[in-house]
C-alpha cells in the first residue's frame, strides 16, 4: 500500500498551477468552466456596451461600421458558444455527478480534454483581433458574406476557432450522457433524477445531434475558404441557401441547448425556496423531451423571408407554435410549485422567480415571430433582437445567476453577500427591461438590426437612449456581482454545514468543502428528492449503499492541456494558409500543431495509467477531517 | 490491484454457456453478412443490367438500403441484444431527428418552391 500513499503525496506536492492544469476532477473543471465562461461573458458584454454607446445618439461616430460589424459578430458568437455554453457546462460539470451520487463523470480525462479544447478554440477565435480584425459576417456567418470573396481573414478564425471549440463541447456532451446513463447511484432511477440532470441529459443529446451538422457546415465553409471548393457559390453550381439550412439545423437546437439547462436550474431553485416538491415532475420531464424533439423540426422559421415557399413556411410555422405548449406546461408547473409554498425571496429565488414572467414575454414574441405574414415585417428588425435577448438574458442569464447564488456555498464554501446580491438583481432586472423592452417598439417602427447607426428625427432617438442607459445599468449590475464575488471571498462567513439552504437533492448531502471523491460511500436513493426523503422518513443523512472501501481515483494529466495547445497551433496554421504576408510558411505551424495533437493522443494510448486508490484508512482520516 | 491491471489473464473467464452463445452469435453474424452481400448484389444487378426498369430501380434500391441499415444496426451493431436499450434509444432518436431534416432538405433545395 505504501506506493499509493506516495502517489497521493506526490499529488499533494504539485504546485497550485500544475494542479489546476492537470486536474481531471469534475469539480475543479466546473470551476474552470465558470472562470473561462465569465471572462468570455465579460468580454462580449463589454462589446455590447460599446455598441450601445454607438447607438446612444443618431449618426454617432464612436465606432465605424466595420468595427461595429465585428462587434456584433463577436458579441453573438462569444455569448452563445464561449460564454453561455461553458457557464452552463460549469454547473453541469459540477452538479451532475453530485446530484446522481457519482464520484466523477464517466470519463474524467475526456472531461478535461473537452474543457481545454473548448478553451483554446475560443482563444483562437479571440486572437483574430490581432490579425486584421475579428469576423464580421454576423454570428450566423451567411454565405456569400462569409465566403472567400467577401469575408476577410477574420472569418477563417471564426470557421476554425468554432470548429475546434465545437469538438470540445461535443465530447463534453457525450461524457455527460454516459455519466447520466451509467453512473447513477443505486436507487436513482431515471424518474427519480433531479430535473437539472434531466435537462442536462436532453441538452447533451441535442448537442450531439446539433453540433455535428454545425461541424459539417463549418468543414464545408472551411473547404470553400481555404481550399477553393464551391459548396456555397452558386456560380459554380453550389447553393448559398444550403449554408442557411445547415446553420439553422444547428442553430435552432442551440437555443434549446442553452435554455434547457437554465430550465433545469430554475426547477432546482424554485422547489428549494418554495419548500415544496416540484409540481408535475413527470410532465416537466416529458415537456423537456418534447421541446427537444420539436426543436429539431422548426429551423426554417429563421428563414421565412428567404422565399422557400408558402407550404413549407406554414408547416414550420405550425411546428414552431407547437413548442409553446410544452413550454407553457413548464411555466405553469413552476407557478404551481410556488403556489402555496413557503417562499423565501433571496437573490437566487428572485432570479429564478423573475425568470418566469420574463421568459413568458420572450416566448410570446416568439409565437408572434412564428406567424409567417407578420414575420415578413418583423424580420431583421430590432423586434427580433428584443425577442431573443428576452430569451437569452431574461431566460438563460437569470437562470445562470440563480444557479450561481444557489450553488455558490457548495462550490466555494461561502455565501455570496445577500445585500449586494439584491442590489445586483434589481439593477440587472430593471436595466434589462429598459434595454430590451423598448427595442420591441424600435423594431416595430422599423429600426433594422445589425446596422451601426440611424438617422435623426425618425422617432428612434429617445428609445435608443433609454435602451443604452438600460444597458449601462445592466452592466453596473454585473460589476456589482464581480464586486460581490471578491467581497464575499474576503469577508463572507465560511459555510461549514453541508446543507445551508435546507434543500432537497443529493448534492447537499456531501460535506462542504466537497472531498475529491464526493461520496465516501455511494448513497442509497429511496425517492425523488432523496435528501428531503431522508430528512422526513430517515435520520436526515443518506443511507450508504456500499461498505467503506478503497476508492479508485483517476490520475491527473497534462495531456488534455497539450492537446488543446496542439489544436490551437494546428488551427492557427490552417488560418495562415489564407494570410497574405505570413512571416513563415503555414506548414511550419501546421505540422508541429498536428504532431503535438496526435503525439499527445499517442502518448495517452501507449502509456498505461490506471489511476490510484484512496485506501480505507486514508478515507477514514479524511472523513474525520471534513466532519 | 492497480499495478496488475495490465497483466494478461491466464485462463479465459468465459463459461461453456458463454462460448456456446458466442458461437451461435458468430453464425448469425455470418448469415446476415452473406444476406447483406446478396442485397448489395441485387442492387448492383438492378442498376447494371436492364432487368429492372429504371423508374422502379430507384425505390427498389432505397428499400434495399433501408434493409441494409436495419441489418447493420441490429445485427452488426448489436442493437437487437439485451442491455442495448440506451444505444437503441439514442440511435432511434438520431434517426427520428435526422430523417425529417434530410427529407425536408431534398425538397427545399430543389427548384420547385413548396
Amino acid at each position: 500500500m505504501a506506493d499509493y500513499s506516495a502517489i497521493i503525496k506526490e499529488k499533494k506536492d504539485k504546485s497550485v498551477l500544475m494542479d489546476w492544469l492537470t486536474t481531471v476532477d469534475h469539480k475543479k473543471l466546473g470551476v474552470m468552466y465558470l472562470i473561462a465562461g465569465t471572462l468570455f461573458f465579460l468580454k462580449a458584454g463589454l462589446m455590447a456596451v460599446f455598441m450601445r454607446i454607438q447607438l446612444m445618439f443618431p449618426e454617432s461616430n464612436f465606432l465605424d461600421g466595420q468595427t461595429y460589424n465585428e462587434f456584433i459578430t463577436m458579441h453573438g458568437t462569444i455569448m452563445l458558444f464561449l460564454a453561455a455554453t461553458p457557464l452552463l457546462f460549469a454547473f453541469m460539470n459540477y452538479i451532475i455527478p453530485l446530484q446522481i451520487g457519482a464520484r466523477d463523470v464517466a470519463f474524467p480525462f475526456v472531461n478535461a480534454l473537452g474543457f481545454w479544447i473548448f478553451f483554446f478554440g475560443g482563444l483562437l477565435l479571440s486572437v483574430s483581433w490581432f490579425f486584421g480584425g475579428a469576423p464580421d459576417a454576423g454570428w450566423t456567418a451567411y454565405v456569400p458574406l462569409s465566403a472567400g470573396d467577401y469575408g476577410h481573414l477574420g472569418m477563417d478564425f471564426y470557421v476554425i476557432g468554432l470548429q475546434i471549440s465545437g469538438i470540445g463541447t461535443l465530447i463534453s456532451a457525450i461524457n455527460f450522457i454516459v455519466t447520466i446513463v451509467n453512473m447513477r447511484a443505486p436507487g436513482m432511477t431515471m424518474m427519480r433524477m433531479p430535473l437539472f440532470c434531466w435537462t442536462s441529459l436532453v441538452t447533451s443529446l441535442l448537442i450531439v445531434f446539433a453540433f455535428t451538422p454545425l461541424a459539417a457546415g463549418l468543414a464545408l465553409l472551411m473547404l470553400d475558404r481555404l481550399f477553393g471548393a464551391q459548396f456555397f457559390s452558386p456560380d459554380s453550381g453550389g447553393n448559398a441557401v444550403l449554408w442557411q439550412h445547415i446553420f439553422w439545423i444547428f442553430g435552432h437546437p442551440e437555443v434549446y441547448i442553452l435554455v434547457l439547462p437554465a430550465f433545469g436550474i430554475i426547477s432546482e431553485v424554485i422547489p428549494a425556496f418554495s419548500r415544496k416538491r416540484l409540481f408535475g415532475y413527470t410532465a416537466m420531464v416529458f415537456a423537456t423531451l418534447i421541446i427537444a424533439f420539436l426543436g429539431f423540426m422548426v429551423w426554417v422559421h429563421h428563414m421565412f423571408t428567404v422565399g422557400i415557399g408558402p407550404v413549407t413556411n406554414s408547416v414550420f410555422a405550425i411546428a414552431t407554435m407547437a413548442i409553446g405548449i410544452p413550454t407553457g406546461i413548464k411555466i405553469f408547473n413552476w407557478l404551481f410549485t410556488m403556489w402555496g409554498g413557503k417562499l423565501t425571496f433571496n437573490t437566487a429565488m428572485l432570479c429564478a422567480s423573475s425568470f418566469v414572467p420574463t421568459f413568458v414575454l420572450g416566448g410570446v414574441t416568439g409565437v408572434m415571430l412564428s406567424m409567417v405574414p407578420v414575420d415578413y415585417l418583423y424580420h431583421d428588425t430590432y423586434f427580433v433582437v428584443a425577442h431573443f435577448h428576452y430569451i437569452i438574458v431574461g431566460g438563460i442569464v437569470l437562470g445562470l445567476l440563480a444557479g450561481l447564488y444557489y450553488w455558490y456555498p457548495k462550490m466555494f464554501g461561502h455565501h455570496l453577500n445577500e445585500k449586494l446580491g439584491m442590489l445586483m438583481f434589481w439593477m440587472f432586472y430593471i436595466g434589462f427591461h429598459m434595454t430590451f423592452f423598448v427595442q420591441h417598439i424600435l423594431g416595430l417602427i422599423g429600426m433594422p438590426r445589425r446596422v451601426y447607426t440611424y438617422l435623426e428625427g425618425q422617432g428612434m432617438d429617445t428609445m435608443n437612449l433609454i435602451s443604452s442607459i438600460g444597458a449601462f445599468l445592466m452592466s453596473a449590475g454585473i460589476i456589482v456581482l464581480v464586486i460581490n464575488i471578491v467581497y464575499s471571498a474576503l469577508k463572507s462567513e465560511r459555510v461549514v454545514v453541508s446543507d445551508p439552504w435546507d434543500a432537497r437533492t443529493l448534492e447537499w448531502s456531501t460535506p462542504t468543502p466537497i472531498p475529491e471523491y464526493n461520496f465516501a460511500q455511494v448513497p442509497q436513493v429511496r425517492s425523488l428528492d432523496p435528501l428531503f426523503y431522508e430528512k422526513i422518513h430517515g435520520d436526515g443523512k443518506m443511507k450508504p449503499a456500499e461498505p467503506l472501501s478503497d476508492i479508485h481515483m483517476p490520475n491527473g494529466s497534462i495531456l488534455p492541456f497539450i492537446i488543446g495547445i496542439g489544436m490551437f497551433v494546428w488551427g492557427f496554421g490552417m488560418i495562415m494558409l489564407n494570410m497574405e504576408n505570413a512571416i513563415i510558411t503555414p506548414y511550419a505551424v501546421i505540422i508541429p500543431g498536428f504532431l503535438l495533437t496526435f503525439g499527445s493522443m499517442l502518448v495517452r494510448s501507449i502509456k498505461e495509467d490506471h489511476g490510484y486508490h484512496i485506501t480505507v484508512e486514508e478515507l477514514k482520516k479524511l472523513e474525520k477531517e471534513v466532519s | 490491484m492497480a499495478n496488475e491491471l495490465s497483466k494478461p489473464f491466464e485462463k479465459s473467464a468465459l463459461s461453456e454457456e458463454d462460448l456456446y452463445k458466442m458461437n451461435k452469435e458468430k453464425k448469425v453474424q455470418i448469415t446476415s453478412f452473406a444476406f447483406m452481400i446478396f442485397l448489395t448484389f441485387l442492387a448492383f444487378i438492378a442498376v447494371a443490367t436492364e432487368m429492372v426498369a429504371p423508374a422502379f430501380a430507384v425505390p427498389f434500391i432505397l428499400v434495399l438500403a433501408g434493409m441494409q441499415f436495419f441489418l447493420q444496426m441490429f445485427y452488426f451493431m448489436h442493437l437487437k441484444d439485451k442491455g442495448h436499450e440506451w444505444a437503441n434509444t439514442f440511435i432511434i432518436a438520431g434517426v427520428v431527428l435526422s430523417t425529417p431534416a434530410l427529407i425536408a432538405l431534398t425538397f427545399l433545395l430543389g427548384m420547385t418552391k413548396y
